[in-house]
């Protein structure tokens, strides 16, 4: 067991920047929504600048090169893993964010936070379901591993 | 109305130059970059690791070194929303934001079929791979080859879902 569990700095930090975005912009911090305001202009309403909105995907980059600098990695990163595979699942993931309006960070974090029953449902749901395709693949047929 | 969105672009009446808001933008993408690394959910296998919940039981997951069940993700969502209730709380006694004059937070209330089937498809590739967004992004970084299969493809899902629901209007 850590002294003090990286988990929790981790949340702490994702929940920080999710209240500064909020409280100096008034937005939700979702990456689903911001890479595809940025990508393809998604919102029609004014006001959206896609340059700022870009320099928060940037920041996420040099935020998330600090793997391993700051705690010895518990996990090995995969290397030999089928482009099949990622392809499917990206296809699949951008697919299903696009649809329900959010992912991770945009429902799980930012959404149950505010107390919205969407972002609650959603991510019960997305979490349910992936346990249950995890359990499939790896548990019956041993692929992804 | 028209006046507050016209109103709405960082911001008339704050005197910031563009400098400081292209920096506090990268500010707050460097926060959550770093906290998506420190807490390892940058990391497929972490994240694999804490969906393969049968390995609470059988101590067998073939994500982890240890093959042991991986709790971290409940720490990273439950820290995150307690800073997360943190500012809704303080927002709450705000009258707007400090540096745009209103909110722009969803206004939908019902829970749909999109909104369903929409969650039960991101599961499903998440638990493919084990990426969802905010991880797939730093993957760039971290594991290029992967990132960029990865976020290609999900631009691609994106832009299809997008294609078939105009498709759909007209």
């Amino acid at each position: 067991m850590k002294f003090i569990n990286s988990g929790v700095i981790g949340g702490v930090l994702i929940g920080f920047a999710a209240l500064l975005y909020l409280l100096l912009y008034g937005r939700v911090l979702g990456v689903s929504g911001l890479i595809n305001q940025t990508a393809f202009n998604k919102s029609k309403e004014q006001g959206t600048n896609k340059f700022y909105l870009a320099m928060i995907l940037i920041g996420t980059l040099i935020g998330g090169s600090s793997y391993g600098v700051f705690f010895e990695p518990q996990f090995v990163m995969p290397n030999d893993r089928s482009p099949l595979l990622l392809i499917i699942a990206g296809l699949i993931v951008g697919f299903g964010t696009r649809m329900g309006n959010g992912c991770t960070s945009g429902h799980g974090v930012c959404g149950i936070s505010r107390g919205s029953s969407r972002s609650i449902v959603a991510t019960m749901t997305f979490m349910v379901s992936a346990i249950i395709t995890v359990y499939v693949t790896s548990r019956l047929f041993q692929i992804g591993a | 109305m028209s006046n507050s969105m016209k109103s709405n672009m960082v911001s008339n009446q704050d005197k910031s130059s563009p400098i400081f808001h292209i920096l506090m933008h990268l500010l707050i993408g460097i926060l959550f970059g770093a906290g998506l690394a420190i807490s390892e959910m940058a990391n497929p296998n972490a994240v694999l690791s804490f969906l393969d919940v049968s390995a609470i039981f059988t101590q067998d997951s073939s994500f982890s070194k240890n093959a042991s069940w991986n709790p971290d993700l409940i720490f990273v969502m439950v820290s995150a929303i307690s800073v997360g209730v943190l500012a809704y709380a303080i927002k709450n006694k705000m009258t707007k934001p400090k540096f745009t004059s209103i909110w722009r937070l969803p206004s939908k209330l019902a829970l749909d079929k999109p909104l369903i089937f929409g969650a039960i498809l991101f599961g499903i590739g998440w638990g493919l791979a084990g990426y969802c967004p905010g991880p797939a992004l730093t993957a760039l970084v971290n594991n290029p080859m992967e990132g960029v299969y990865f976020l290609s493809s999900m631009l691609i899902g994106s832009f299809a879902f997008q294609a078939i629901s105009t498709m759909r209007k007209t």
